[in-house]
């Protein structure tokens, strides 16, 4: 079983746009066996909107408990809110308050307190779910606003993944990664077989692109890098060539800017649509996203 | 005036909304821009500005003795992150995850443990024209953004009394876009006419009401899409504060670094429009 993690740095290149296409040309090229699709952007999930899943289960996310005070305790001594280094305690009219969005749940306040006053909560910071789309299972979450600890539903989210490809002995895992570079990504790199980085001809895509590749490369994952709307800039996609070229990453695809995508776009659609058998006439990035597919299936050796 | 820019999606043009917004505003007030998107800072790249100075954000992580170790366990059991794991005399401490909340240094019974700053990234400052511009940088390879934000809105905090500081947020609506979000005078949700734009508002919309802060609706590539945005704002009485229009020009411009108000006198009409429904709407509460 291969895991392949779609990735981009910064958002609005293109990223879930690619891995919806995928999703499609995954049922052709496997049409006797499951592709588990998996969304690990669980702050802002957006596969499902072209996916179109409907939820088979919904199950409940804990994160870090929170603390509480129990007021009938509480001598207001004061004590919590010296060792709290979050700033979520302190006096509010005469007595002791904390904070819960402050709250990083690290329990110090706990365990200090001289007259036991302080719980902590087991707090529902999320949910995730198992779905069914016509492409196969969607596993997906939705982090509570303003929770943290993402990287651990990210890891919840895989793990169900995993766990659903094994027993219908799937060959492919297709997540669609978070944001940025911080805990939700680190969350989805470790152990995947391949990470395809979705940059765009940007002087901003560029330079998330290369804080992508340094981390990924701490993390020892194979690399390989599409350029998204490549004739939006042909000076920059030059540059991001020969960046791969100096830092050995293979470039396996250049998807050129379409109208037609902005138009799936705007309808929620996928980009190469489920019935339309391979060798019909499609848009040009629909096509090129079929030679990248081709290539990164060759890269996972399936 | 603190105004952060935040969206649920990333790529809406919240950078480009905060960089050329400053930009408008430098003219008349005195203007911080803060990037406060540690994961992917990017508002440098339009600004240019000349690094004036840098500072290194740490975490306090626990450095252990063993020496003085009694076996009691307790630093395992108080981590609330797994970051230290005893193992008999030998203490195991896995720095990535701590929190550098201190705990196990307080209560280890016997003072085994110390603490030791870890640098998780850097807060640099500086100058673009009269623009006073901060921004942190996660490390690569370190998971905690939100003590990096902090930090870069704890520099700005004493030096922009009076001014305005523009806030340019991390995408979403978790803990590190709480950080920077929290404390705003208003918050500008940047969004697109598509459905991912639209579903992506209204998580944004939940995380700034739940933290109270007075918002507006920056739509860009207006003209894209279909009417579901507005009609969601109009049910919800959000109000639209300003529509930039779908051009590829405007891509263009932003793909090479450019600065949209300096070539686009509309661009600039457009953002004096959206800072005056700013103070009106900021006004009113
Ligand atoms: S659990 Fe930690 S962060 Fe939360 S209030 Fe107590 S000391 Fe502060
Ligand atoms: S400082 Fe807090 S988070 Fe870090 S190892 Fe000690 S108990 Fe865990």
């Amino acid at each position: 079983m291969k895991e392949l993690l779609v990735i981009s740095g910064k958002g609005g290149t293109g990223k879930t746009t690619i891995v919806g296409a995928f999703a499609g040309l995954a049922k052709d090229s496997f049409p006797c066996e499951t592709t588990v699709l998996a969304d690990c952007d669980v702050d802002a999930a957006d596969l499902h909107l072209i996916l179109k899943p409907s939820v088979r289960r919904t199950n409940e996310f804990f994160g870090l408990k929170k603390a509480t005070i129990d007021p009938a305790k509480c001598d207001n001594c004061g004590e919590c809110a010296k060792v709290c280094r979050f700033d979520a305690i302190a006096m509010h009219e005469e007595s002791i308050k904390i904070e819960p969005v402050s709250c990083e749940g690290c329990a110090v306040c706990f365990h200090i307190c001289p007259s036991q006053a302080i719980n902590m909560k087991d707090v529902i910071a999320g949910h995730w779910f198992v779905s069914d789309t016509i492409y196969g299972p969607l596993v997906h979450a939705k982090l509570g606003v303003a929770e943290e600890n993402s990287g651990k539903l990210v890891m919840e989210v895989r793990r169900e993944a995993r766990r659903i490809a094994e027993t219908r002995g799937s060959r492919l895992i297709i997540c669609d990664g978070p944001p940025g570079v911080g805990c939700p990504v680190i969350s989805s790199m470790s152990g995947v077989d391949l990470a395809l980085i979705v940059t765009e001809p940007t002087i901003a895509g560029v330079h998330d692109m290369e804080r992508l590749y340094t981390l990924a490369n701490g993390f020892d994952v194979e690399v390989v890098v599409c350029i998204n709307k490549y004739d939006l800039d042909y000076k920059i996609s030059r540059d991001i060539r020969e960046f791969c070229r100096t830092h050995d990453i293979d470039m396996v695809g250049r998807i050129p800017f379409d109208e037609e995508v902005v138009k799936a776009l705007v309808k929620g659609e996928p980009i190469i649509s489920p019935d339309l058998t391979s060798g019909k006439s499609e848009s040009p990035a629909a096509n090129a996203t079929r030679q990248l597919w081709a290539e990164i299936l060759n890269r996972l050796s399936l | 005036m603190i105004i952060s820019i935040a969206s649920g999606k990333g790529g809406t043009g919240k950078t480009t909304v905060a960089v050329n917004l400053a930009l408008t505003l430098m003219e008349t007030e005195s203007v911080y821009l803060l990037d406060c998107d540690v994961e992917e800072p990017n508002a440098h790249l339009f600004l240019r500005p000349r690094l004036e100075g840098s500072a290194k954000v740490t975490v306090p992580v626990p450095i252990v003795d063993e020496e003085q170790c009694n076996e009691c366990g307790r630093c395992g059991e108080t981590c609330a992150f797994n970051a230290i794991l005893p193992l008999g005399k030998h203490v195991l401490t896995f720095h990535e995850l701590c929190h550098g909340c201190g705990g196990c240094a307080l209560l280890c019974p016997t003072g085994a443990i110390r603490e030791e700053p870890l640098e998780i990234g850097v807060v640099e400052w500086g100058h673009a024209g009269s623009i006073s511009h901060i921004h942190g940088r996660l490390k690569i390879g370190s998971p905690l953004a939100p003590p990096v934000v902090r930090a870069v809105k704890k520099h700005a905090q004493n030096r922009s009394l009076g001014a305005v500081s523009i806030i340019d947020a991390p995408p979403g609506t978790s803990c590190p876009v709480v950080a920077s979000v929290s404390g705003s005078d208003f918050c500008l949700l940047v969004t697109e006419p598509t459905p991912f734009g639209l579903h992506d508002l209204t998580l944004a919309v939940d995380m700034v009401r739940e933290l109270g802060v007075n918002f507006g609706v920056v739509i860009n590539r207006a003209g894209l899409g279909n009417g579901g945005l507005v009609d969601y704002c109009r049910a919800e009485n959000i109000p639209i504060l300003a529509r930039i229009p779908f051009d590829r020009k405007y891509a263009k411009c932003y793909a090479k670094g450019g600065r949209l108000i300096e070539e686009f006198p509309e661009i600039r009409k457009i953002l004096q429009d959206l800072w005056h429904a700013v103070c009106v709407s900021a006004e009113r509460v």
